[in-house]
């Protein structure tokens, strides 16, 4: 049975439903009014690095952070 | 251990085929008897070890229908970063599925819908809640209990008008000038997002 349901034209364009549904929810939270959308986005402040190994080393890490220098 | 494999895997082929004519009951009742055939060869072949767990016997029994429809729809409506409603007993919510907007009665059919950006209100009484909804799904059970979750949820007045108008310009710009198909698609949720927050604020 050869599936031949329509896809959403996000997926047509590679992206997956985490991705869309993420954009969607920036989106809404960067059209609030003032004090939610200074809570909003403090709520969604990210801060990771990231770093491969290879050898049994660390490589460079790569940092994502919205307070950087910390 | 291998010498047995071939006999084990022969007989469990043909108690599969003898089975295979009765339909898998749905999962409101599990099978409370354990196969016993298997047992016993198990023991045979490995008694000092339980026999294997199947999935069925993890899983809890689904909760039971109730004979007579409900009076009220229970709602859970979930953020990744609160509970918004929590077991809230009401009359109705209108969803925005992405086949358009549906209304949910207590007992209405199991169904799963993703949502599209839109409002979703909840009906009690003469209360009448509204969210503007980025999208997530809803969970209809068959007990009417109704699971909602969203990534991002805000009451209409906390939206501010002409950011959505703003941004409606920004991207419906941005679509017209898009080149690659990861463009176009992200031009494309934008102008939809907009849309739907502006007919949100003003239908």
């Amino acid at each position: 049975m050869a599936s031949t349901a329509a896809v959403p034209f996000w997926r047509a364009a590679g992206m997956t439903y985490i991705t869309y549904s993420n954009i969607c929810a920036n989106l809404v939270r960067n059209c609030l009014k003032e004090p939610f959308k200074a809570e909003a986005l403090n709520r969604e402040k990210v801060h990771f690095s990231l770093s491969k190994w290879a050898g049994g080393k660390p490589e460079k890490p790569t940092l994502r952070s919205d307070t950087p220098g910390v | 251990m291998l010498r047995q494999a071939s006999r084990l895997l022969s007989r469990s082929v043909t108690a599969a085929s003898s089975k295979s004519v009765t339909a898998r009951a749905f999962s409101t009742e599990l099978p409370s008897t354990v196969d016993s055939t298997f047992v016993e060869s198990w023991k045979k072949v490995a008694p000092n070890m339980d026999p294997p767990q199947t999935p069925s016997s993890f899983m809890k029994p689904r909760p039971s229908t109730a004979s007579s429809i409900p009076t009220k729809l229970t709602v859970n409506f979930v953020l990744p970063y609160a509970s918004e409603l929590s077991g809230k007993e009401v009359d109705m919510v209108i969803i925005p599925a992405t086949t358009g907007q549906m209304g949910v009665l207590p007992g209405h059919v199991p169904t799963i819908a993703e949502l599209k950006p839109g409002i979703m209100s909840v009906h009690e009484g003469t209360d009448i809640k509204k969210y503007f909804v980025s999208s997530g799904f809803a969970f209809l059970h068959a007990n009417s209990v109704a699971d909602i979750i969203a990534v991002e949820a805000v009451p209409l007045e906390n939206i501010d008008a002409s950011q959505v108008q703003k941004g409606l310009a920004e991207f419906t710009q941005k679509l017209a000038s898009a080149s690659t198909d990861l463009e176009k698609a992200e031009a494309q949720i934008g102008v939809e997002v907009h849309s739907a927050m502006n007919a949100a604020l003003s239908g």
